[in-house]
């Protein structure tokens, strides 16, 4: 393939994506760019459905088992709190108000971003060098002591967080990070690191044996991972236009887990029907919050004892159009 | 040197509560190489039964050493059947699985235990059960005797507290390698499916892991409770994350291990909150696990074991 023809193929998602998302953004959006209540169950759930499918990498291409993810989304959001709060007043010279404000906060996220990686280069090196149990208890541990942690610094606003972020995440941003999320995830999985990850899953020793460096792509894999968290707490914070340790606790990375485990661990389109399957039937689900925890752990527990591949497995979405294809031909 | 002293007393007292949660995680890794991420929630459902053990039998109103007793007995009897019924409902299905299944269900069975306990009451009474996410008050289950040698403050507790822990761990100690048990159960952790063909019972050895464990977290946590007598349903998470670093800080699968690695931890997070960061005190486990695990993954008395297909 030539140069332009893969520029092309990469940029295809967003280049349909854009148009349409900002036509649904005028769809569900509210007079005067007030948002419905729709919109924003919209966007939380375009939120669960970026941290359910990196969260796949680790968990479902790579076998290991992180129930960390809310530490390094905390990681994302508050790198891009900190960045969107200081320059709240500040403009880039020479382009309108509205453009400049925006750039920002892409610059925020892909900050929060990087923030969230090299926490995930200082989590993942020690622990990935043993087999999957140790990353569980160190992403737990981690998960604590990052509240604890932001809990303990002035800089930090403590326990009552970061208050007045400016409003930036839209349908559109949100829109965009998932398009950018899944299209990581689909293309990870075709390459040649992705087939390592799958080799790594299914027997890390033969893999080890055939030349695969099982510790650095589960590193890399792990770093990927925490980067699109951490894009999701960057995104989750100017929604909510808060950014306090609450939002981070271990109820999220819980809810992260039981996404990926009913989905299928190893499969995108898994990841991305339970997360959106999860977040509906929450939200119609208010009243029983208080049973929200254990109806996850039952569900756990229950799924591993009778179906422990998921909804989906690894199988695909794109797979499976194919074949149903030749089926209706023939 | 008081101020030492102090932090000695404080640190001997908290690691060796760390030791024998450590032991559960250590012992059951040995059988089965599986974290028990539910270790730490047996031990807070200790915690609980104990104090419902205490509510009945009214040792708020005459505390007495014969009730503390039956406290402390009762509650390892129900958190070693607590144990025994996790390991034959949750993990027995699934042992010939893949080993994140196995993992996935600890956590979902840790979780049961963390949120079960915070619903609404269905039982009424002076304490609920559930009890709900409100902390409770743990009675003292004998008089409190302070004592001052030397400017170090130490309660009757804290000599109750160690003299019952080392004992513990001796019993521990004698069991493992001295009796037929405990070469069984030494067996099993080197090879179960030899060990298995060598006609010991495996199912057997490990029920009775776990039992003993699940006991050991349940007598931890009611030499706590005695001393911090605020006790919630999510009591069980730091020091189940912390005693997990211990044992891993001594080599998992370890006994001697377990207790070495609890003591060290207890006496650094002492020393190093006392004399340098208070705030960070929960960081330390933390960040002794990432050292270990750099430096010596295997623990301090653990063996590197090739892994073979």
């Amino acid at each position: 393939m030539d140069l332009p023809k893969i520029i092309l193929r990469s940029a295809a998602p967003l280049l349909i994506g854009i148009p349409l998302l900002w036509i649904f953004q005028g769809a569900v959006g509210g007079p005067g760019g007030s948002e419905t209540a729709m919109a924003v169950i919209l966007m939380m759930a375009g939120i669960n459905v970026i941290l359910a499918v990196s969260l796949n990498v680790v968990n479902g291409f790579t076998g290991q088992f992180s129930i960390g993810h809310a530490g390094f989304m905390a990681v994302g959001a508050y790198t891009a709190a900190k960045i969107t709060v200081a320059t709240n007043s500040l403009e880039i010279v020479g382009i309108p108000t509205s453009v400049s404000d925006q750039l920002i906060f892409l610059f925020a996220m892909v900050a929060g971003m990087v923030m969230a990686a090299l926490m995930g280069l200082l989590v993942g090196m020690p622990s990935l060098r043993l087999r999957g149990d140790y990353l569980a208890i160190v992403t737990l541990g981690f998960n604590e002591i990052i509240r604890v942690l932001i809990e303990n610094t002035e800089f930090l606003g403590q326990a009552t967080g970061i208050s007045g972020l400016p409003k930036r995440t839209n349908i559109v941003w949100v829109g965009v990070a998932v398009i950018v999320t899944i299209a990581m995830a689909k293309r990870l999985l075709g390459s040649t690191h992705g087939r390592a990850l799958l080799a790594i899953r299914e027997d890390e020793v033969a893999a080890e044996a055939m030349g695969v460096d099982t510790t650095g792509y589960k590193v890399r894999a792990f770093v990927i991972s925490s980067a699109f968290a951490g894009l999701a707490g960057a995104l989750l914070v100017h929604q909510i236009q808060l950014c306090t340790p609450r939002s981070f606790t271990f109820i999220k990375s819980i809810e992260v887990v039981v996404m990926v485990v009913l989905g299928g661990m190893g499969s995108v389109t898994g990841s991305v029907v339970a997360a959106l399957v999860l977040s509906f039937a929450l939200e119609g689900l208010r009243d029983v919050q208080q049973y929200r925890m254990v109806m996850y752990s039952v569900l756990l527990i229950a799924l591993m004892l009778t179906r422990p591949t998921g909804i989906f497995g690894t199988r695909e979405i794109w797979d499976m159009i194919p074949k149903l294809r030749k089926k209706v031909s023939s | 040197m008081t101020e030492f002293l102090q932090h000695l007393v404080n640190g001997l007292s908290v690691g060796t509560i760390y030791a024998l949660i450590a032991l559960g995680y250590t012992m059951v890794y040995g059988v089965l190489k599986l974290i028990n991420f539910a270790h730490g929630d047996v031990y807070m459902v200790g915690a609980f039964a104990g104090l419902y053990i205490a509510r009945g039998l009214g040792v708020d109103q005459e505390p007495s050493l014969a009730k503390a007793g039956v406290v402390f007995v009762g509650a390892i009897v129900i958190c070693a059947a607590l144990g025994v019924a996790i390991e034959r409902f949750a993990y027995r299905p699934l042992r010939q699985r893949a080993r994140l299944t196995a993992l996935i269900t600890a956590i979902g069975v840790s979780f049961l235990l963390e949120y079960g306990f915070q619903l609404p009451p269905i039982i009424d009474g002076e304490v609920p059960f559930p009890p709900g996410p409100t902390p409770r008050f743990f009675p003292e289950p004998f008089t409190r005797v302070d004592f001052e040698p030397f400017g170090v403050h130490i309660s009757n507790y804290d000599i109750v507290s160690l003299i019952v822990a080392v004992g513990f761990m001796f019993a521990l100690q004698f069991i493992v390698y001295r009796t037929k048990f405990g070469t069984a159960m030494r067996a099993v952790s080197f090879d179960s499916s030899v060990a298995g063909l060598m006609g010991i019972n495996v199912n057997r050895v490990i029920v009775w892991t776990f039992a003993l464990g699940s006991g050991l977290a349940a007598a931890a946590a009611i030499l706590v409770a005695g001393s911090r007598p605020s006790i919630n349903p999510l009591l069980g998470l730091l020091p189940g994350i912390k005693a997990f670093v211990a044992a891993v800080f001594g080599g998992i699968g370890n006994v001697q291990g377990a207790m070495v690695g609890g003591l060290i931890l207890g006496l650094s997070e002492e020393y190093v909150a006392g004399y340098l960061l208070s705030s960070y005190r929960d960081g330390i486990a933390f960040a002794l696990l990432i050292i270990v695990l750099l430096w010596r993954p295997e623990g301090l008395f653990g063996r590197v074991r090739a892994e073979k297909v």
